[in-house]
């Protein structure tokens, strides 16, 4: 938990984010500057073609320019240092311990090493595996998938592969979701080639037993589901809903996005389920983050593991080794054995926190939920979703400021943009489709203390107060982040550039020609 | 009543031609707003008329001492609107109760659909998008007038509001109003306008009859600033699941094709079809428009039959509104032939309660067809609704 600090909305009156007039790199040129240059470097030998023939067009600029310019940007940058309750996203502090430990116990490593010289990794991945079926209930994990997107694809292509191995593929092409599951369900199982069926939510605040009844059949490969949702029910039927799926002859994975409330309180073989998914990059402690290296821990049970992504660490003799003698094998979801950095990150975390660790933090992060929730029906104009529901929430639950939008014309967005004029990054609203108008989604997990979830939402009650007070402070925040709005959209080509080229053919030619 | 007098650009047979479309505004133009308040809206609702297309409601309601909210809802409209757009307002037949705007219209009202459609006219050319205080019947009225083929956005304020075009509270409708005008490419998509026959009701008989089709603003504000949303395209997904429905379309089956738009660019995917009609096809053609319940009893006797339906109006209503001429006798004559919805998830989205209705006029039937149906969402893709009757 994060460190209590006094007064803090008072204090935050003068927040500034830092705001550096800084150029962009190619405009700080001067001819000339340099940084530390090596006389004897030798000149690196290229076959003919591959040598350019003139010089690169980069900026000259010197060492301590570079360092500066950087540092300003990285000062500017929008979020992941103030209070961020980024739901469904599980936001944890990723201890330096573990960049450091994958520094120094993987930099010096290639995966294309023979397994005999990579004993060490292969180690951490099966006694991970083993850590990872405890916890779940599975006989095999593999850390291959590059996010949880790429786990629920592996899932897709193992269905396929089982199915297969049965002659049923024909007849088995239609998988079956929930419209609260994360969108790459239904996405992945299209892509695999399979007709997604999509239930819709009920009276319950999930899909009935009749609706899912309705459509289960000869055709039905898999149920692919999340549980909780993001609004943070529990569908308690879940062990009939894996029977009825059975009995129909599919599999069932258990996407694990939303672990943290229930980690060590639920396996999710002991539910029936065939396989599951957790991201080692939120749930478990690595960094996330930016579309950077993720891993989506994928595991299963016995009768899934023929057709698992290869190779896997198998134990031989004293040591370990890579199979690749899979036949029934789907193949490769991604190059090597995964992103293993991450894998070790998390593996650290893990064993860090031990059983007892994890089922605290589950707790902490349900009783931190609830407190929130209580506190956020106290304020005006937010609403819960599902308000008829008195089932308590998991770890998330997902609101709506509704209300406050009809009343004052602010929306979910100018109220999020506002906060951060406070020092709260930007919140969650809601993954599509929007069944809650105006919807966001705090999730606080074990980090945040009561102090800065407390802020949070006196920030949040804030500034709905200005909506009714002064609704264009609202509508034109951020005052204080290093951007103001936008004044154009992002699709408008004429006026955006990512490149320096793009910028220089779109804006700098016109301007030189006036 | 002119059923068929909107007028809608191109009749591509690609989807998102026939039923998005963007219009460019020049950068010198000024975008300006029709207004039209419907002086009679609403005023059947509180009189148990069900509505208040009679001709007489207004000296009934005078006679009762009864006001119409459209006013005072335009007004809240305007007011919303005026938050961060300063763009001319022409407005008629009445005036809201409060906020700047430019009388349009007679000098003298009739106290009949005749003010509306005047003041429909007298915009013509002259506004980007009429924003309109009313129900189902103000939008036919504004739609039999509106030859241009204006955009149009409704100010929740009628009895009967069956039609897509209605914003779900009048201070969201001055926001996407606001929104509308000032985005340079002034995206819309079409919407059915449906009205139910208040005779009939009164009658306690339903009977709603989909008249036509209007453009209106594509609400797009949720889609483009959710920043972990991928770049989601209904367009292009309900082009690709009815390129995947008619592939999949097999040369035995007569096709019983529904009216709406979306059935519109499939029939164009299919050789050609109404807009409003209930068509048949078979062999991947339109072989028959238009057809009524006798026609279809005809067409469907003895075939192998299959219905295709989508989602009419802002209701959820598949069956029995709009689409009557697929009747009890019709669905019966066809052996309870299956039916097909085709309808974008953002559409199933919006609906509130998450269900679908149906409503055939035969209780023993309709109890029959409730129950759960996977409607297509997009290739590949099926949600299942609740059908209730």
């Amino acid at each position: 938990m994060t460190a209590p600090i006094k007064d803090y909305l008072k204090r935050s009156n003068g927040y500034r984010a830092a705001k550096w007039s800084e150029p962009v790199v190619m405009e700080m040129t001067g001819s000339g500057r340099r940084g530390v240059v090596f006389e004897d470097a030798p000149a690196p030998d290229l076959p003919g073609k591959a040598a350019r023939k003139t010089a690169p067009a980069l900026p000259e600029i010197t060492e301590h320019d570079a360092l500066r310019h950087y540092l300003h940007l990285s000062q500017m940058t929008l979020g992941m240092m103030g209070i961020s309750l980024f739901g469904t996203c599980t936001m944890k502090y990723n201890p330096r311990i573990g960049e450091r430990a994958s520094l120094d116990h993987l930099k010096g490593l290639h995966p294309l090493q023979e397994a005999e010289t990579l004993q060490g990794v292969l180690e951490m991945y099966d006694k991970f595996s083993d850590f990872l079926c405890e916890v779940s209930g599975m006989d095999q994990f593999v850390f291959q998938a590059g996010g949880g997107a790429d786990a629920a694809y592996t899932h897709a292509c193992v269905t396929r592969a089982y199915h297969a191995s049965r002659g049923e593929l024909q007849q088995r092409d239609q998988i079956i979701t929930t419209i609260q599951t994360h969108p790459c369900s239904p996405a992945t199982a299209n892509t695999a080639g399979f007709e997604v069926i999509t239930l819709s939510l009920e009276e319950n605040g999930y899909p009935s037993l009749e609706q899912l009844k309705s459509v289960v059949g000869p055709r039905t490969a898999a149920l692919m589901v999340n549980n909780p949702d993001d609004m943070g029910i529990y569908n308690p039927d879940i062990k009939e809903w894996v029977r009825i799926v059975h009995e129909a002859g599919g599999l069932c994975f258990y996407d694990h996005a939303n672990f943290n409330g229930v980690m060590t309180r639920l396996r999710a073989r002991e539910l029936g389920f065939d396989a599951c998914m957790y991201m080692l990059h939120k749930t478990f402690g690595a960094p996330k983050g930016g579309g950077g290296p993720a891993v989506g821990a994928y595991g299963c049970a016995e009768h899934l593991v023929p057709f698992l992504p290869g190779p896997v660490v198998v134990k031989q003799g004293d040591g370990y080794a890579l199979d690749t003698d899979r036949p029934q094998s789907i193949g490769r979801v991604r190059e090597f054995m995964g992103n293993a950095p991450q894998v070790l990150k998390a593996y650290a975390w893990a064993r860090a926190m031990g059983a007892e660790g994890l089922r605290e933090a589950a707790d902490i992060s349900v009783l931190a939920n609830n407190y929130m929730d209580k506190r956020l029906g106290e304020v005006k104009g937010v609403s819960r979703s599902n308000p008829g529901i008195d089932v308590p929430r998991m770890e998330m639950t997902r609101h709506s400021v509704e209300q406050v939008a009809q009343d004052t014309g602010c929306s979910i967005f100018d109220i999020s943009m506002r906060m951060t004029d406070f020092g709260i990054d930007a919140l969650w609203l809601s993954h599509e489709p929007f069944l809650v108008a105006e919807p966001f989604t705090p999730e606080a997990g074990e980090l945040w203390s009561k102090e800065d979830i407390d802020y949070w939402i006196d920030v949040l009650e804030h500034v709905i107060g200005e909506a009714y007070s002064d609704p264009e402070i609202v509508k034109t925040a951020p005052h204080n982040a290093p951007i103001h709005q936008l004044t154009s959209a992002l699709d408008e080509p004429g006026v955006w550039a990512t490149t320096w080229r793009a910028y220089a053919r779109k804006h700098l030619k016109s301007m030189a020609a006036e | 009543m002119g059923n068929f007098a909107c007028v809608f650009h191109g009749e591509s047979a690609r989807f998102h031609h026939a039923n998005k479309s963007t219009n460019e505004r020049d950068q010198g133009q000024v975008a300006r707003l029709g207004l039209i308040i419907n002086p009679v809206a609403g005023l059947g609702g509180a009189m148990a008329r069900k509505g208040s297309d009679e001709a007489d409601i207004g000296a009934r309601a005078a006679a009762e001492g009864r006001v119409s909210q459209a006013p005072m809802r335009a007004a809240r409209a305007l007011s919303a609107f005026r938050e961060s757009c300063d763009a001319e307002v022409l407005a008629g037949p009445v005036l809201p109760d409060t906020g700047t705007v430019t009388p349009v219209g007679p000098d003298v009202l009739q106290g009949t659909a005749e003010d509306t459609k005047a003041c429909v006219r007298a915009m013509a050319g002259q506004v980007d998008l009429i924003l309109f205080a009313g129900g189902d019947g103000t939008a036919r009225d504004i739609c039999a007038a509106n030859d241009t083929g204006i955009p149009i956005l409704g100010i929740p304020s009628g009895v009967k509001m069956h039609s897509g075009v209605f914003a779900r509270s009048p201070e969201r409708a001055g926001r996407m109003t606001a929104a509308f005008l000032s985005d340079t490419r002034q995206r819309t998509e079409m919407v059915e306008i449906l009205d139910l026959d208040e005779a009939a009701r009164r009658a306690g008989r339903l009977s709603a009859r989909l008249y036509t089709v209007a453009r209106t603003p594509l609400d797009l504000a949720g889609a483009r600033q959710n920043p972990k949303a991928g770049n989601t395209d209904p367009v292009g997904e309900m082009d690709a699941a009815l390129a995947a429905y008619v592939a999949g379309m097999r040369e035995d089956t007569l096709y019983v094709l529904g009216p709406g738009a979306t059935m519109k660019a499939l029939k164009d995917r299919l050789g050609g079809g109404s807009l409003l009609g209930v068509d048949v096809a078979e062999g991947g053609l339109v072989t028959g428009t238009d057809l009524d319940e006798r026609a279809l009893m005809a067409r469907v006797a003895g075939r192998r039959v299959r219905i295709v339906l989508t989602v009419v109006g802002g209701q959820g209503f598949v069956l029995g509104r709009g689409n009557q001429q697929i009747s009890p006798a019709v669905l019966r004559a066809a052996g309870m032939p299956p039916i097909d919805v085709i309808c974008g998830a953002e559409k199933l989205a919006g609906l509130n309660p998450q269900e679908l209705t149906i409503d055939t006029g035969d209780v023993a039937l309709d109890g029959t067809l409730a129950g759960y149906w996977p409607v297509i969402t997009g290739p590949g893709r099926r949600q299942v609704m609740r059908v209730v009757a």
